[in-house]
Parts: C-alpha cells; sequence; structure tokens
C-alpha cells in the first residue's frame, strides 16, 4: 500500500487518483488473468468442448428422424389418438425397404428397442417382409406382418423421433419413461435404480470423505509438527500408496479382507471372534477400500497448509494464557480450513466416479453410479444414456461445489 | 521429542493419544503393501495365505518380459512429464486465481477442476474425438496432454488452498524493496507455497501414472503404460506379476526417498542449519 | 541456488518433452502389416504361439498386437473419426452383433476369404464376425469340500444337500439361463420362456431361492480366487481357467460340465480398416483346422472349425467345452437375445440383487 502511494504521489502528471487506482486495478487483474490464461485455453479447447460435444448425446438424438424421415413427417400431423392412416403407413413402408436396403434397420431398432426393450428384433425381421411389398394397403398389410405397428406406444416413440431433441435419456436417469400414449410417468419399481444409485453414490461418498478427514487430520498434524527429520521418514509411509497401482491396492483388501483373509484369521487365533466375519463383497469392505485409497488425498492439502501456518501463532496465544486445546482451537485449526476444504473436495469428487473397486470389493448394493456410466458406454453403446448420468453427475458435482464454496469455501475463509 | 514436563497430565494423555492415533491410521496406510509383497513369491497364483511354496516366477515374468519394462518406462517418461507440465500450468493458475478480487473466481475455478468431475470413460470418448481431429492419437504428446487434463486439477486445488492464508501484503513489501516480480515469486511466494506443490505434484503424478481408461483410448500399445499392461488380461486372471511388479516400485521409491532425505540431511548439516 | 535447481527442472521438462513429440508415433515397416488387438493374458500368449506367428512367417504380414478389455466404444469412435488403428479385433458375440447392427464393422464376406460357412460350427448369427473360439462357463466345485460334488444344476440350488456359499457373477447373463434350468425348465425353451415377462419372474423365484447363499463377485477373474480362499464351495466360472488352475496350482478343484453354457468369440474387422486384405489373410489362415487344434493345445478353449477337434491332443480333449461329452447337455448362450434384453433385465437384476 505504502509503495503504490508514494509511487503515485511521484507522478508528475495532473490525473485524479481514482483513475489512476483504477488503472493500476485493472492492469493487476489483467496480469492475474494473463496466468489463469494458458490451463483457461487448454482446458477449453481440450476439454469443455470434446466434453460438451460429448454430453450434447443426452439430449440429441435424430436416428429417427434422419433413418426415417417418410415416417416422421408424416407423423407431425398425427393427433396420438388412434392409429394413424393410410398415407403414414405408406410413409413408413418407403423407409422401412429404405432402410433394409441401406443397412440401417439396424440403427434404427436399437433406437426403438431403448424405449420399448424386447421389439428390436421385431422391427428388424418386419422391416425384411416389408422389403418385399409393392402395394397398398400398406396399414393392414403392416399390421399383420408384424402387430407392433398397431401398437399405439410405437407409433408415439415414432412422433416424438420427428425432433432431434429428446428428453428421454435424462428422465431415465432419474426413473421417468414415456407411457403408452406418450405421457411421463415414473418407471416402474422393478426397474428403477437410478434415484437409489445417485443416492447411494453421494452418501458413500460424503461416508468416505468423512472417514479420511478423521483419520487424515491426526496424521496431517503430527507430520506438520514433527522436526523434518522423523516427519520425512513418516511421509514416505503416506505416500508409499501412490507407487502402488489402485489394481494392486484392491486385491491387498481382498487378501485382507476375504473369509480366510488376515484380519479374520487374526481375530479368530485372537479368539475375538469365533467365526468369520464378513468383510468384503459388502459396504464394509467399500468404505474400507475407498477410504484406504483416498486417505492421501485428503491428508497432503490439509498438510500442505498446516506447513504454511507459523508455529510462533499457537506459541503466542498460549503465552497470552489460552489453555491447550482453546489455543488449537481458536487459533490453528482455523487456519487449517483451507486445506480440510481442499483436502475433502478432492476425495468427494474422487468418489463420486469410483467404478472399480466398490465393483472388486463390495456387495450388490454398492453399486455406483459410475459403473452404470462404464456399462452405458462399453457394454450397452448407449452414450445417450452414458452422457445423461454423467451430465447429471457433473451438475450435481458443480452445484454441491459451488454450496460447498459459499459454505466454507475459498471465498469465505480468508485471512491474512 | 517427548513431551514437555510442564503439562497436565490430561495434556499428556491426548500427546499419547494422538501418537497413537496416527500409528493405526499409517499402519492402515500401509498395511495393504505389507500384505500383499509376500505374495510376490508366491509358487501359485492365489492372493491367499499361507502359501504352499516360494516361487520367483513372477520377478522373472516382470523383468524378462519386454512388455513390463517398455511400459515402465513409458509410465515413467509420462507421469513425468505430466507433473512438470501439469505443476506448471496448475501453480500460474493458482496464482493467478488466488490475486484478490479477481473477477467470477468461483465459476473459472469449477472450469478449471471439472476435469476430476466427469467419468472418466465419458472424458476417454470424447478426448479420443478431439485428438483424432488434431492427430494427436496413439503419441506419446496425446497421451500426455490427456494425463495433465485429468492431473491439472489437483494442483490447482492445493494450491489455491496453501494460497489462501498467504499474505499478500509480504509480495507488496518485497516490490516495495525493489524486487523484480520474478525474484518476488522465487524469494518469497515459492517457499510459501511449496508444500501445495508438492503436493499437488505428487498427485499428478500419482493421476498419471495409475490412469488406465485414457491411455487405452488415446494410447496405442507403443506408448503402453504400466497400469494399461497390468489390466491386460483380467478378464482371465489377476496375475500376481502385478504385484511382484507394485514390489519392485515399492523397493525402488523405498530407496529413491530415503535417498533423498539422506541428501537433505546432508546437506542440512553442512550448511548447518538446525531444526528446532 | 533453489533458482538454477528450478530451471535445471525446467530445462529437463523442455528435453523430456521434445523427445516425446519427436519419438515416432508408429513405426514404419517396409512390408505388409496389421494390428490384431485381444484381451491380453494367457489367451492372447497362446494365440501369437499358434496362430500370429506362423502366420507372420507363411504371409511375410507383420503381426502388431494391441490389448484392451472389451472397450468396445474406442471402436465405434474410431471408425466415426475415420481413424481406425485396429484391423482384427477379438469380441464377445453380443458386442459384435451390436457393433454389425449399426455399421461398426466390416460384413465379412465369406467368398473371399474363401471359406465355407458351414464348415464352423452353427450358432453364431453376426454377419460380421468370424467364429474364433469356444469358450464354456461351468461350475466348479472344491473336491476337498465336496468329495461327491453336485451333478446337476439343481444339486447348485440344493444348499440342503451342499450347504455352503455359492460364488456367481454380478450379471444377468447365464444365471437367469441356469435358474431356469434348475427350474426344469428344457434346455431348449429356455429362451422362449426367458422372452416372457412370466419366464423372468420364474428366473428370479428360483434365485431367490439360494439368494442368502451367493457370493456376487464382479470379474470372471475373481472366480478362482474365491474358490481358492474357500470362501464359497461352489463357483460360475470359465471352464479353460479351472483347467489351468486345476493342473498348474495343485488346486483339487472340479468341474461339473453338465448344463454347460457356451458362446463363441468372434475376429472382427472394423469398418474402414486400412489392412483389410491383410486382415482377410489373417482370418483365412487362422481358420485352418490345425492352427486353431494348436491353439486349443496351448489354451483350453475349444476350436471352432469342426476339423479341428479331430486334431487337438487327445490327452486335452476332455478339457475343451465342445468335446462331444459336454455338449449333450449344453446351452449357447443367445447373443442375440441378450442384445436385445441386457438394458432391460440388467436394470431388473439391479434392483433385485440389491434388494
Amino acid at each position: 500500500m505504502v509503495t503504490m502511494a508514494v509511487q503515485i504521489a511521484r507522478e508528475p502528471d495532473g490525473m485524479p487518483l481514482r483513475t489512476k487506482l483504477t488503472r493500476v486495478e485493472r492492469r493487476r487483474k489483467l496480469r492475474a488473468f494473463i496466468l489463469v490464461l494458458p490451463l483457461l485455453l487448454f482446458i477449453l479447447i481440450g476439454f469443455a468442448l470434446p466434453i460438451g460435444r460429448m454430453m450434447f448425446n443426452a439430449i440429441h438424438d435424430d436416428t429417427l428422424l434422419t433413418l426415417m424421415p417418410r415416417t416422421t413427417a408424416a407423423l407431425s400431423a398425427w393427433d396420438g389418438k388412434d392409429l394413424p392412416d393410410e398415407s403414414t403407413y405408406a410413409a413408413l413402408a418407403e423407409d422401412l425397404k429404405q432402410a433394409w436396403a441401406q443397412r440401417s434397420m439396424g440403427a434404427i431398432a436399437k433406437r426403438i428397442n431403448y424405449e420399448l426393450p424386447g421389439l428390436g428384433s421385431q422391427i428388424t425381421s418386419s422391416a425384411r417382409k416389408a422389403s418385399t411389398l409393392s402395394a397398398g394397403p400398406y396399414k393392414p398389410t403392416l399390421i399383420e406382418i408384424n402387430p407392433v405397428w398397431g401398437r399405439q406406444d410405437v407409433w408415439s416413440l415414432l412422433k416424438r423421433g420427428s425432433l432431434a431433441y429428446t428428453p428421454y435419456y435424462l428422465l431415465r436417469s432419474v426413473d421417468y419413461q414415456y407411457g403408452p400414449s406418450g405421457q411421463i410417468v415414473a418407471s416402474p419399481p422393478e426397474t428403477a435404480i437410478f434415484q437409489d444409485m445417485f443416492l447411494r453414490t453421494l452418501a458413500i461418498s460424503i461416508g468416505v470423505t468423512a472417514l479420511t478427514l478423521l483419520l487424515g487430520f491426526p496424521v496431517a498434524y503430527l507430520l506438520a509438527t514433527l522436526p523434518a527429520k522423523y516427519s520425512n521418514l513418516l511421509m514416505i509411509m503416506v505416500v508409499l500408496p501412490f507407487w502402488t497401482s489402485l489394481l494392486v491396492r484392491t486385491v491387498a483388501w481382498v487378501v485382507l479382507l476375504q473369509q480366510h483373509g488376515v484380519i479374520n484369521e487374526m481375530l479368530m487365533a485372537l479368539h475375538m471372534i469365533s467365526q468369520p466375519a464378513q468383510l468384503i463383497f459388502n459396504r464394509i469392505g467399500t468404505m474400507v477400500a475407498m477410504t484406504h485409497i483416498q486417505l492421501p488425498f485428503t491428508l497432503l492439502p490439509i498438510y500442505s497448509v498446516m506447513k504454511t501456518i507459523p508455529p510462533i501463532h499457537i506459541r503466542a496465544a498460549r503465552s497470552l494464557g489460552a489453555g491447550p486445546f482453546y489455543a488449537f482451537w481458536k487459533v490453528y485449526f482455523p487456519q487449517t480450513l483451507p486445506g480440510i476444504a481442499a483436502g475433502c473436495l478432492l476425495t468427494f469428487i474422487l468418489c463420486l466416479g469410483y467404478y472399480i473397486t466398490p465393483a472388486m470389493v463390495g456387495g450388490p448394493n454398492d453399486q455406483m453410479v459410475g459403473s452404470f456410466i462404464a456399462h452405458y458406454t462399453n457394454e450397452e453403446l448407449n452414450w445417450g444414456m452414458a452422457s445423461a448420468l454423467g451430465a447429471i453427475l457433473l451438475t450435481a458435482t458443480l452445484l454441491l461445489y459451488y454450496v460447498f464454496n459459499k459454505l466454507v469455501g475459498v471465498d469465505r475463509i480468508k485471512m491474512g | 521429542m517427548a513431551a514437555s514436563t510442564y503439562t497436565s497430565p490430561i495434556e499428556t494423555g491426548w500427546y499419547y493419544l494422538h501418537r497413537l492415533i496416527c500409528a493405526a491410521v499409517l499402519l492402515f496406510l500401509i498395511a495393504p503393501i505389507l500384505v500383499i509383497i509376500p505374495l510376490s513369491f508366491n509358487s501359485v497364483p492365489f492372493f491367499t495365505y499361507p502359501m504352499p511354496g516360494l516361487s520367483l516366477r513372477w520377478y522373472q515374468e516382470f523383468f524378462f518380459a519386454s512388455q513390463w519394462r517398455v511400459a515402465l518406462y513409458n509410465s515413467i517418461f509420462v507421469a513425468v512429464s505430466v507433473t512438470l507440465l501439469s505443476t506448471t500450468l496448475g501453480t500460474l493458475a493458482a496464482l493467478g486465481l488466488s490475486r484478490p478480487n479477481f473477477p467470477w473466481r468461483a465459476a473459472l475455478m469449477s472450469l478449471l477442476i471439472s476435469p476430476i468431475m466427469v467419468p472418466v470413460v465419458i472424458t476417454a470418448v470424447a478426448m479420443y474425438f478431439f485428438y483424432a481431429d488434431v492427430g494427436l492419437l496413439n503419441t506419446y504428446l496425446g497421451l500426455i496432454l490427456a494425463h495433465t487434463t485429468m492431473a491439472t486439477p489437483f494442483v490447482v486445488i492445493t494450491v489455491t488452498a496453501t494460497l489462501t492464508g498467504f499474505d499478500h501484503s509480504l509480495t507488496r513489501a518485497a516490490a516495495g524493496l525493489g524486487a523484480p516480480p520474478v525474484t518476488v515469486f522465487f524469494k518469497v511466494t515459492l517457499p510459501l507455497i511449496l508444500p501445495g506443490m508438492i503436493s499437488g505434484a505428487l498427485f499428478a503424478f500419482g493421476t498419471s501414472f495409475d490412469e488406465v481408461v485414457l491411455a487405452l483410448f488415446i494410447a496405442s500399445v507403443d506408448q503402453r503404460t504400466l497400469p494399461r499392461t497390468m489390466f491386460s488380461g483380467i478378464r482371465e486372471e489377476i496375475r500376481p506379476t502385478i504385484i511382484a511388479a507394485a514390489s519392485v516400485l515399492i523397493l525402488f521409491s523405498i530407496a529413491m526417498l530415503t535417498t533423498v532425505e539422506l541428501l537433505r540431511r546432508r546437506s542440512e548439516r553442512l550448511r548447518g542449519i538446525r531444526n528446532t | 541456488m533453489r533458482k538454477t535447481r528450478l530451471m535445471d527442472v525446467g530445462a529437463l521438462a523442455v528435453i523430456s518433452l521434445a523427445t516425446g513429440v519427436l519419438a515416432p508415433a508408429t513405426p514404419v515397416f517396409a512390408g505388409d502389416q496389421l494390428t490384431i488387438t485381444s484381451f491380453g493374458g494367457p489367451s492372447q500368449d497362446a494365440n501369437r504361439k499358434a496362430i500370429f506367428e506362423p502366420f507372420s512367417k507363411e504371409s511375410g504380414i507383420k503381426v502388431n498386437e494391441d490389448v484392451f478389455n472389451g472397450e468396445i466404444s474406442k471402436i465405434r469412435a474410431m471408425v466415426q473419426s475415420k481413424s481406425v488403428s485396429w484391423d482384427v479385433v477379438d469380441l464377445y458375440p453380443g458386442l459384435a452383433g451390436q457393433l454389425c447392427a449399426e455399421g461398426t464393422l466390416e460384413p465379412i464376406d465369406w467368398k473371399k476369404l474363401g471359406l465355407d460357412r458351414s464348415s464352423f460350427i452353427e450358432g453364431e448369427t453376426t454377419d460380421c464376425g468370424v467364429p474364433e473360439v469356444v469358450t464354456g462357463k461351468i461350475i466348479a466345485y472344491d473336491k476337498d469340500k465336496f468329495p461327491n460334488g453336485p451333478k446337476t444344476i439343481a444339486d447348485f440350488f440344493d444348499t440342503k444337500k451342499f450347504p455352503g456359499k455359492r460364488g456367481l457373477q454380478k450379471r444377468p447373463v447365464e444365471n437367469l439361463e441356469w435358474a431356469l434350468i434348475a427350474d426344469g425348465v428344457p434346455l431348449k425353451d429356455v429362451y422362449k420362456v426367458l422372452s416372457t415377462p412370466a419366464g423372468v419372474e420364474q428366473a428370479f423365484k428360483k434365485l431367490d431361492t439360494i439368494k442368502q447363499d451367493i457370493v456376487w463377485f464382479q470379474t470372471s477373474s475373481q472366480a478362482t480366487q474365491l474358490l481358492a480362499d474357500g470362501q464359497v464351495v461352489m463357483a460360475a466360472a470359465y471352464s479353460h481357467r479351472i483347467v489351468d488352475a486345476i493342473k498348474n496350482s495343485g488346486k483339487h478343484f472340479q468341474i461339473m460340465w453338465d448344463t454347460l453354457q457356451w458362446s463363441m468369440g468372434v475376429w472382427v474387422i472394423p469398418a474402414g480398416s486400412p489392412h483389410v486384405d491383410a486382415a482377410y489373410k489373417f482370418l483365412a489362415f487362422f481358420a485352418l483346422p490345425q492352427p486353431q487344434a494348436n491353439f486349443s493345445n496351448i489354451m483350453p478353449c475349444g476350436p471352432t472349425n469342426k476339423k479341428a477337434l479331430a486334431l487337438v491332443d487327445p490327452a486335452i480333449l476332455p478339457d475343451l467345452p465342445n468335446a462331444p461329452d459336454h455338449m449333450a447337455n449344453a446351452l449357447r448362450v443367445d447373443a442375440a437375445f441378450w442384445s436385445e434384453k441386457s438394458d432391460e433385465l440388467a436394470q431388473r437384476f439391479t434392483v433385485w440383487v440389491a434388494k
């Protein structure tokens, strides 16, 4: 502040102080922005744009529009009450013939099968038969070829296909779907899994974050206060897991937790239990393994921030008469908050995306949303669903981050 | 360092309780590593004690199959490059973001850390198309950049955290005393944020070193990394070779970290610095 | 002091980045070549010995190998972005069928291959695949626990006669089929019944009877570990994994071949592969009986060329899933059924298994 004032006072020209201050401030902001710019551009071009393009799949689906152009056009006038008229069926026959000839029937059948599971092969086989039709009337013939073409739900699905955008994937990601006549209804309970899965993902992530904080904070404090001679050796124990593959660590937990694993055998040898306890393939296994993997992520940011806190602060508080706990709680702890916030943020976000570890040591009730995203991406090849689930997860994470920021985040904790 | 003599019994109790908790947590951290290393000498491909016999076959596989050597080299090369690149980019960004009154900080921050919020399977597919467009598929540079995207958020978050308590009057004082900005950074700012940078760098290294999905999508077999090799064949079996590989890496890192620590102590002794 | 060290680090970074950029992306070869991608592990080792290396020797085409874990979205991304770098890929039939239907794979021209489709085992319906290998899912048990082990799948569901935990893979495929068979549905009707809502209900009801005793695992490689630890007394597993465990690890595992569920892996060619001709040459070589028999001698999976079975080492033959004895009471996993129903049934399964 003093320097600035001196500099400003020394300037000979007659610019008002306010203008100068604004200008200095602006220059400072610009300099700060330039520091951020390389990473910003890198993330924008190399991440945000590609991801945006991929996530677009969550709402954009023009399969029916481009592959069945005549039918979708003819359906725009359909009121959705009775079955469409003969001219629409003629358009359908034409589209089926073309799709059959161009080998695009697979894509159409797959799209219809998403919403009406089990109809895919019937749609394909009806197209094979329809490809030989030459004259109308098409309506009775097509219904006779395959009764699916007399179904209200099939037609209302095709009508929705006349738009290139669909909320279907997002709806399904929160357990809603279209009813037979196109109204939005809740999915039946035997297939409604996603709301539970999101809540479970959230619960496991919060639990693991809390556990890592509980276990990590005391160790971070010890490491930050011990002389380097000791703390550096202990630090090796904290960073060693980074050299050990996630796969190996997961296998290691199998060795420890399985029925005749190290822990069970030890407890039984000590006569603490008489039967092996079920420690793996359930929530215990998931939480233990995830907490172990995430612990360094919570611990190290806390440690880094603790290292920047001058030990004089707490000594000053003690010498002014504060008790040890009071001094710790009122002077030291608040200064560690940025580290706690950063560590917990990292762990929480990373937990949301887990899928390999809970799959290998968790139970049937521990599937997290990440596993279904992987399933849709690589097994079902349903990128619409994968993107929709991913987009919801991303949005939820951003929202939580925003709330977190308002409550305890960087903007709140201002010191120095 | 023992509890000071003038403390109350409760305080002494807390002191030892704290030590006890820390010992338990540290044990929890390394227990899996301790139990898994002996199994790398198991003669059968199962992860169960007691072992029916001892054998070096998994080490033989690790040291004599060229794929593991190439993978080790690639992993270290890629991870080190990623660490340097992301630590630089992330620290610069964190410095900028931590300036007082930075506009839209929260929004920018969430954009910059968003790569760890998107499930990596989706990122991998999305990035595949991008890297295909720019011609970086199946190259080291492509893999390094892809990993850097995933690794930089860690640096941004940890360095920002250490900068939150940062006293900006220190840099102003240095500047006021005539130090150019670069000197201010290296002499004043850097020593203060170094713990955060090191943590961030460690996370960045770990992210790249243990990443398998992007390595599978963006890179080809020529850039195969350790995790890619470890996950290969996982449909059929989990081979104990991965434990042999892990054991070798652990020994290597213990040796390296201990050497660094010994060197540090030596230089400290030479410079006559005494830690209190 | 610190400054110079940092500059060294910076210089190192620049150098290492530069070498990275300058390192050639893919080695350049004068002759023909192709990239074959498979699942890695012992099966790829066997493929290399029995097929890739002899093929290279005979044709002069260099084989580059890549590995994946079934991430078919990479194949789709390759084809859509016109940057295909895999020429021949090993796939599950269901996934191959899906990719084939959307046009991501080259349809196989059997004339160009110079082969007769009927010389292969029947049952594979996708137009884009050459049948590669027969794998079988069986129930394995520990003979030390049950000297007179289970004989039928009904025994697997009988926890009174054979007490103890059972290991099953955490997915509907195979489990729903076994449940129906154990409930008395004849093999030929399994998929017909499973296509109806009542059939699905029946399968889950049957699984309900042993639900308390099931340990669900994720990847098939976990089955042997579960048996070895004694966490389960019997488990669903790939037959060739159990054969390997019996031979090489001294475990007294036993295979129950009854109601074996088999399926065929297929070789496919991604659409737009730059080495289609070389790929066809490879597939033509692969399809010969002798290389297939050589593969089965190393890795106890079944050959797909009907003539190859006769060339397999008679000592190995009983270990193969498609040995005549085993096929007597076996079910082929219907890939077409699952590619249509897996999404729906996977959701139902998830709800059921978590209850």
